[in-house]
């Protein structure tokens, strides 16, 4: 067993964060406040070859695992950039794994160089809001017509589709009372977002403002078959494949911003005065700080060991989702109490931690809540009746 | 032309420096190590005169335990062609390093050398200048801008109350100053390609240098701790406070 960083590792860490450092915390408050897409901070991750990370190197990316694109996203969040920064490139950076994985050649030559250069942005249409968690309940469908598919219905939560030219779209061919199971009839596309017919409406959210997240009413927007990933009907089967991965970055990016405002939380305690001494030095102030910590570090431990199963081609499922369980949770509750921790400075703007607060909500919720994966759990993990 | 940068593993500058319990030096154990900042701007420089086709060769070398080589990879991410690594557990002052590097640069043949200023874990602001006159080779040092022209080349150097311009004949030493660049970060393909770059593993008996220390640490300390400061709120309480507490007008 080994727990250190690789020398590659640790060097990705330090260019990521060096990186990272031209944006500071004024940025990312300014991109938060006017709601603007990150557009510098995704130019030079792209100029980096950064998102191309966990991609083939025969489509322009670096071939690594995604215990690299892991530790890159902690590092990204980590630097104060929180989830606007890590949803801002999160797509590019393994959004297209169905494709790599069930795309034909032709279709990967066409569509992942250009995720890679940061050329194309993509979204990821799944979630609905008649579906919610159960997502082979969706109603979207996507109708045959000749060579092509007419796409009708609505996706909610649709993240960066403001700015996205792509969409990875989720849609039913076959419907439900034709199929003999409910995840059977499912196809997964690859397309263009065509706007004029897809219409996008923005949701005022809770934070990562700078991040949208949308609502979109698809009317006849037409996909040609050659967008089609994987066979006709089998698209769950093909978005199960990237779901652990997903998962994996996601807790990363939790591990990041919680790991974000225990530093600033820290550095406030050691400094603020009050009562004649540091508030740092009151264990009321250290002991939640330290807990977070021990907290933090040890869903960092599962997220890596999730990373490595995945990256040895081994199960982890079990592994995966407990990771975005634990560093959901961990990574909310410092964010929290570095709020708590600065007082009422902790509420004003100008201490960055209540953004970061807000943004710590999301991958707490998303993409799977914590009531699911426990289920999950429950059910693979301890052989226990499946509960939904 | 061929360049040769020395680069030395250091405290990273973001880490809160302690010193160890017995005052013999400070804690590395466990703690971030990076390239010397001053180093980087070497390296920088280097990869600059190369783009603009004034070199061919870029050579970075690190002296010390194993772990160097972290650091060379560094520099070859940045765009260094290769690396030498002289491993050894001995602690190295700077005559030491001069002479290893001495002993390098007569094997290496490069035109010029660009050293930092300083390291910034000791400060000791030697090594160039040690080099030079070890080689018998001119030098710039506090370079904030150097230009080559044919066998020539002019630094830019900064002194006290100005800048000085000195003009050089190559082979020759330069020694780096803040001002003289901004070290590129490396990409993740550069990052890539400096895992298949070679680096040549040597021991000081193999250049024929014994490293040994000429000088002994007596003991290290903490500058003792500045009081915490106090927020005026006005013009007239600073005046106040000059006058009475700090009695200085
Ligand atoms: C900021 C943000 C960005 C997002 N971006 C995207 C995106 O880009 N693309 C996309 O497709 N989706 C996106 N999502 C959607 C996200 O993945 C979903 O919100 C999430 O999966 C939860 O689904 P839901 O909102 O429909 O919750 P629901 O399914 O309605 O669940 C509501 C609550 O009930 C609980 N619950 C439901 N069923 C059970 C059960 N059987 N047992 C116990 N508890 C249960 C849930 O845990 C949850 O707490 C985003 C969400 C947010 C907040």
């Amino acid at each position: 067993m080994n727990f250190a960083l690789t020398d590659q590792q640790q060097q990705i860490r330090d260019e990521v964060a060096k990186l990272c450092a031209r944006f500071d915390e004024t940025y990312w408050l300014e991109r938060d406040r006017t709601a603007t897409f990150p557009e510098a901070f995704f130019a030079a991750m792209a100029e980096g070859n950064w998102l191309g990370i966990a991609m083939p190197e025969e489509y322009g990316g670096a071939g690594l695992g995604i215990t690299e694109a892991a530790i890159l996203m902690q590092t990204v969040a980590e630097s104060g950039a929180c989830m606007s920064g890590a949803s801002a490139i999160h797509l590019n950076i393994f959004g297209l794994n169905p494709v790599v994985v069930s795309g034909t050649e032709t279709q990967k030559r066409r569509m992942l160089p250009p995720v890679v250069a940061g050329r194309d942005k993509a979204c990821f249409g799944v979630t609905e809001p008649n579906a919610g968690l159960n997502t082979t309940q969706i109603s979207t469908r996507a109708d045959r017509r000749g060579d092509r598919y007419m796409i009708n219905g609505t996706k909610i939560w649709t993240s960066t589709a403001q700015v996205a030219n792509k969409i990875l779209l989720l849609a039913r061919t076959t419907p439900l009372d034709r199929v003999q199971r409910h995840s059977h009839g499912l196809t997964l596309f690859y397309t263009t977002l065509d706007r004029a017919h897809a219409e996008v409406r923005l949701i005022h959210k809770m934070g990562r403002h700078a991040v949208d997240s949308n609502m979109v009413f698809f009317e006849d927007m037409e996909v040609p078959e050659e967008d089609r990933i994987g066979e006709e009907g089998e698209g769950f089967r093909t978005l199960l494949h990237g779901l652990n991965p997903e998962r994996v970055l996601v807790a990363a990016e939790a591990i990041g911003i919680g790991h974000a405002g225990l530093a600033r939380a820290s550095r406030y305690a050691r400094e603020r005065v009050v009562f004649g001494r540091p508030i740092g030095q009151n264990q009321g102030i250290q002991h939640p700080l330290a807990k977070c910590w021990a907290e933090l570090e040890a869903a960092r431990l599962m997220v890596m060991k999730a990373a490595w199963l995945y990256d040895q081609g081994l199960p982890c499922g079990a592994e995966a989702n407990a990771a975005k369980y634990l560093a959901g949770e961990a990574g909310f509750r410092a964010c929290e109490q570095a709020v708590m921790t600065h007082g009422g400075m902790g509420y004003a703007q100008e201490y960055h931690v209540e953004r970061y607060l807000r943004e710590s909500l999301i991958p707490r919720i998303a993409p799977v809540s914590p009531q699911l994966i426990l289920s999950y759990l429950a059910e693979r993990v301890l052989d226990l009746p499946k509960s939904y | 032309m061929k360049i040769l940068v020395p680069v030395k593993r250091v405290v990273d500058y973001n880490v809160k420096v302690r010193v160890k319990a017995d005052g013999t030096g400070i804690e590395t154990a466990g703690v971030k190590m990076s390239m010397n900042p001053f180093d980087e701007i070497g390296v920088e420089e280097a990869v600059r005169l190369k783009e603009k086709g004034a070199a061919t060769e870029i050579v970075a070398v690190s002296m010390g335990v194993p772990q160097c080589a972290e650091t060379i990879r560094t520099a070859l991410a940045m765009g260094a062609d290769r690396g030498i690594l002289v491993e050894t557990d001995a602690e190295l002052q700077p005559l030491a390093v001069a002479k290893l590097l001495k002993a390098i640069a007569e094997k290496e043949q490069p035109k010029l050398i660009i050293l930092g200023k300083q390291a910034i874990d000791d400060d000791m602001n030697a090594t160039g200048q040690m080099l030079a006159a070890l080689l018998g080779w001119p030098q710039g040092t506090f370079a904030s801008k150097i230009t080559i022209e044919g066998d020539g080349i002019t630094v830019t150097r900064e002194v006290d109350g100005g800048l000085e311009t000195v003009a050089l004949t190559l082979p020759a030493i330069i020694t780096t100053d803040l001002r003289l660049n901004e070290p590129r970060y490396a990409s993740l393909p550069n990052i890539m390609k400096a895992r298949k770059k070679p680096i040549d593993n040597l021991k000081p008996a193999d250049l024929g240098v014994d490293p040994k220390p000429r000088l002994t640490t007596v003991k290290v300390a903490e500058p003792p701790k500045r009081k915490a400061g106090v927020k005026v709120g006005s013009v007239a309480e600073l005046v106040e406070k000059l006058k009475t507490e700090a009695k200085v007008i």
